[in-house]
């Protein structure tokens, strides 16, 4: 597999904010990638700077092998971006809008149908709708339909399903699944730890630094902790509880469990399960589990910031 | 060719949506034209005048008689002396005082022009100039009468003097004016903020990050603001023509030429705004303080520059309405051709080069 | 949660804007201390229930008491009972933070000197003290969001509705800030809360689901996940509102 974009030792500041602190990264052809993290983490900057659209204060970037800064131009020509707002005319219909977008980069719909084909019927009946009325989730697929009309070889996405209900944005997921088919490479930014998952690799970006690269089962991987989840009736009571715990290394709450790590290498879970029913007069369960993204990214987060 | 076709398309598709571009667009020029030519309508009435009486002989009081008669005067204040003038001016009780000479029967009787003085209020210019007209035109009815009525033909001469505003500059002044400011407007003000809107909205993110080169984007934005623009000038000539009798002396097209000079100006002003405006609000302002009131104020629209303070006078030299405004004077109303106004020509189009030269400059291929 | 002190009873809901119905027989109550989830797809008629239990549009039928008022007769009073926090709607960035908080204090009338003792309360439980006199607008993300919440809560509202109030923030920020939401809870706050995320979801007590304007799923995530077979929430809003 060969490197569609190679980031070197990127830094960018704005005025006195760090926004990027050397980002390294290495983006494989036909790969759907992910940028993890959540607002302020830096990767609308990452992005905006793979548009050609900010220049770096150190470092370089290569896309398709062209530098950003030197050939914005032919880089212009092959890539699909999509930023984090909805960026289309809201006063256009979102016909109008395609064929703007189309004569932009000089191409027609029919040129490129077949990739856009699965996205374009779920539009379709809504074709004379003013983009401004349509739903979030609808926007979201028109902004793809136009950043992919000219069929761009790199298509960057800048927290495509950000504010997005769950339903939409599992569709979204489908469909970038399918545009991956055509050997289009995805870098896609998301403040949602879930979708990491759904990604080839990801980067977790924190406060302007890649905290790690790998695939999703690479991340989980590198955890080095024993993980426990700990449900009960009370998780607020018990959490603070928790936090008190003279073995407690870290504890979050992670929808209806805990997710609990002890500072010793080895210990007892009934001594934990028994300490925790004694003290909250509750039912109690501690038991071993595999840890996720988030938990990933938390552990690490904390890390770096000691 | 097809994408700027494209780019076109898209930008008429924005401006006939947007109720309120449409109503500065169309709506504006209508309503300042009426609003001005209202202001210089031609029909006089109750206007209030005092009378200074030096002569208290018959020939002043019938005139004073047809003045009160003939509908269009009301006489508010019997004056004594010279000194109360000014004082009946200030109080706003009259908007003219008539002053007959104490000598006017003799001079009459005797052959020599009897001596009327008309004073006016020339704040208000366009009644200053009309009460003037109406005045004289009484005056000579009666002396017409009176001419047939004696055998010798005898004289009265009105004499005039404006206070104020002596030179009377701003009659027939409104439609070079609205035709600068509206012109504004539309180019320089509507092109930033639509420009100013794409980078409100991110579309201009994608704009620039699509193969487009810069020239294609504000020769797409501007296009459809020269196309408007020259339609405005157009609607605004006929209808100071039509409607209001302002005539166009001059000729037409070097006219139109002039305009379309001072249009390529304002729009490069425009995008010379949009490149420090990220937001449609600070667009406007800019252009509201940059652009409208200089225009409005200091061009000699609507005050005349030899009557600013110096460094005013100074000041509206670097306004390029003022010499357009001076350009349309000339020829729609003394109707003379490029011999006469070619220095002011010059200037227009070296400070259109300056800006244009200034805006592409400044129009950033990237974010910052 | 007190389960029999309801304080906000809505019965027969309906909200039509012209044909359009956005919601369509709303019935549900919400418990003195609790912690009710309210999700729902974009557009599935959230927005305008929420601005209704505001008190800030009239319903076009339904019997509705919020905090014990009505919100057709008594909307003033209604709103001095709650407090409001969105994602997009928190503090005045060009104001400091005290300057915000006498600002929200005041329009509720507080006197000064609560005012100055609640800040000084409320700083410190932040551990935010060193930033009082510093601008909103410098400070991250979820520091912001932290103190919209507590500044939200500062005239001791019986409700508070907090709209997609986590968006865009880490992970360990955002369970920073459910502490907070809990111990409001605690203190008898109840909680109205929008999400798109879904594992915050389950940390609610209640969550009702609405798709198409009405209500599809009101139960605990427990018992949601139950009757529909599902593994996560997310698997329950995915099946509900597909």
């Amino acid at each position: 597999m060969s490197t569609s974009i190679n980031i070197k030792g990127i830094f960018k500041s704005y005025d006195s904010v760090k926004a990027l602190n050397d980002i390294s990264l290495d983006i494989n052809q036909g790969e759907l990638f992910g940028l993890i993290g959540a607002d302020g983490a830096g990767k609308t900057t990452l992005f905006r700077l793979l548009a050609t659209l900010l220049l770096p204060d150190a470092g370089s970037i290569d896309m398709e092998g062209y530098d950003v800064v030197n050939s914005y131009k032919k880089i212009r020509n092959l890539l699909g971006y999509m930023p984090g707002r909805f960026s289309l005319y809201q006063d256009l219909s979102v016909m109008e809008n395609l064929n703007f977008f189309a004569t932009v980069f000089n191409t027609k719909i029919e040129e490129n149908i077949d990739l856009i084909e699965d996205i374009w019927k779920q539009i379709e009946p809504f074709k004379d709708r003013k983009a401004g009325k349509l739903s979030g989730g609808m926007k979201q697929k028109l902004a793809l339909c136009c950043a992919l009309i000219h069929k761009p070889k790199v298509l960057l996405l800048d927290e495509p399903t950000t504010g997005v209900d769950a339903v939409s944005r599992s569709e979204f997921w489908q469909i970038l699944k399918k545009i991956q088919q055509y050997g289009i490479t995805i870098v896609v930014a998301t403040p949602y730890m879930d979708e990491a998952t759904l990604c080839d690799r990801v980067a977790l970006l924190d406060k302007g630094a890649i905290l790690q690269v790998d695939t999703p089962q690479g991340v989980v991987s590198t955890y080095r902790k024993a993980l426990y989840a700990i449900t009960g009736a009370n998780i607020y009571d018990m959490m603070l509880l928790l936090r008190k715990y003279e073995f407690t290394e870290s504890v979050f709450a992670f929808g209806q469990e805990l997710h609990y790590t002890d500072k010793r290498d080895e210990f007892d879970t009934n001594q934990l399960q028994h300490y925790l029913k004694e003290a909250l007069q509750q039912d109690v369960l501690v038991r071993s589990i595999n840890p996720n993204i988030e938990d990933c990214f938390m552990a690490l987060s904390i890390q770096k910031n000691k | 060719m097809n994408r700027f076709i494209g780019f076109i398309k898209k930008e008429f598709f924005h401006i006939l949506r947007d109720k309120r571009s449409m109503l500065i667009l169309f709506g504006m020029p209508i309503v300042q034209l009426l609003l001005f030519g209202f202001m210089i309508t031609t029909e006089l009435r109750n206007v209030n005048i005092a009378i200074l009486d030096h002569a208290k002989d018959n020939y002043s009081l019938e005139i004073t008689n047809k003045i009160t008669s003939s509908g269009y005067f009301n006489l508010t204040e019997n004056l004594q002396s010279e000194k109360e003038i000014e004082e009946i001016f200030r109080a706003g009780k009259a908007n003219a005082v008539i002053v007959f000479d104490r000598s006017l029967e003799r001079d009459v009787v005797n052959g020599f022009p009897g001596k009327i003085q008309l004073i006016t209020d020339a704040s208000d210019p366009n009644v200053a100039n009309l009460v003037v007209k109406y005045l004289e035109g009484i005056v000579q009815n009666y002396q017409i009468t009176l001419n047939r009525t004696t055998l010798n033909t005898v004289g009265i001469k009105p004499e005039m003097r404006m206070v104020f505003n002596p030179a009377l500059e701003s009659v027939y002044m409104y439609v070079p004016g609205i035709m600068a400011t509206i012109l504004m407007l539309v180019s320089a003000m509507m092109t930033s903020i639509s420009i100013a809107r794409e980078k409100e909205l991110g579309t201009m993110e994608i704009l620039l990050v699509s193969p487009l080169r810069p020239v294609q984007i504000i020769l797409g934005k501007v296009t459809p603001y020269l196309v408007l623009s020259v339609i405005n000038a157009i609607v605004i000539i006929s209808m100071g023509y039509f409607v209001f009798h302002v005539p166009v002396l001059g000729s037409l097209v070097f006219l139109m030429v002039e305009s379309i000079l001072f249009i390529l100006l304002a729009l490069s002003l425009g995008i010379l705004i949009s490149t420090v405006a990220d937001s449609q609000q600070v667009a406007m302002m800019i252009s509201m303080f940059a652009l409208m009131l200089p225009t409005i104020l200091l061009s000699g629209f609507i005050f005349p520059i030899r009557n600013m303070p110096l460094p005013l006078q100074v000041l509206s030299n670097i306004m390029p309405p003022k010499w357009y405004i001076v350009i349309l004077k000339n020829i729609m109303l003394k109707g003379v051709g490029v011999a006469y106004v070619w220095k002011e020509t010059l200037i227009l189009i070296g400070m259109t080069l300056a800006f244009i030269g200034l805006s592409v400059r400044k129009f950033k291929i990237r974010l910052e | 949660m007190d389960q029999e002190t309801k304080v906000i009873k809505v019965r027969n809901m309906y909200k039509k804007f012209g044909d359009f119905i956005a919601n369509d027989d709303l019935s549900f109550d919400v418990f003195k201390g609790e912690i009710f989830g309210f999700l729902g797809a974009n557009g599935a008629g959230k927005t305008t229930a929420i601005r209704i239990l505001c008190g800030l549009s009239y319903p076009t039928s339904g019997e509705i008491e919020v905090a014990g008022f009505n919100v057709y007769k008594q909307r003033e009073l209604l709103k001095r009972k709650i407090g409001y926090m969105s994602q997009k709607f928190s503090l005045y960035e060009d104001l400091t933070v005290y300057e915000n908080i006498r600002f929200y204090g005041g329009i509720y009338g507080l006197p000064l000197k609560e005012i100055k003792r609640k800040a000084t309360d409320l700083l410190q439980r932040l551990n935010l003290e060193a930033v009082r006199d510093t601008r909103i607008g410098e400070l991250p993300l979820g520091w912001k969001q932290k103190l919209a919440f507590s500044v939200a809560l500062i005239h001791e509202p019986e409700i508070i509705f907090l709209d997609e109030p986590t968006g865009g923030v880490d992970p360990i920020t955002r369970r920073q800030f459910w502490d907070l939401i809990y111990e409001a809870a605690k203190s008898g706050v109840t909680i109205f809360v929008t999400t798109h995320y879904m594992d915050e979801a389950e940390y609610c007590d209640r969550i009702s689901i609405m798709v198409d304007g009405k209500i599809e799923a009101l139960d605990t995530p427990d018992h949601l996940k139950e009757q529909f077979n599902a593994e996560t929430m997310n698997d329950v809003f995915l099946r509900l509102a597909r």
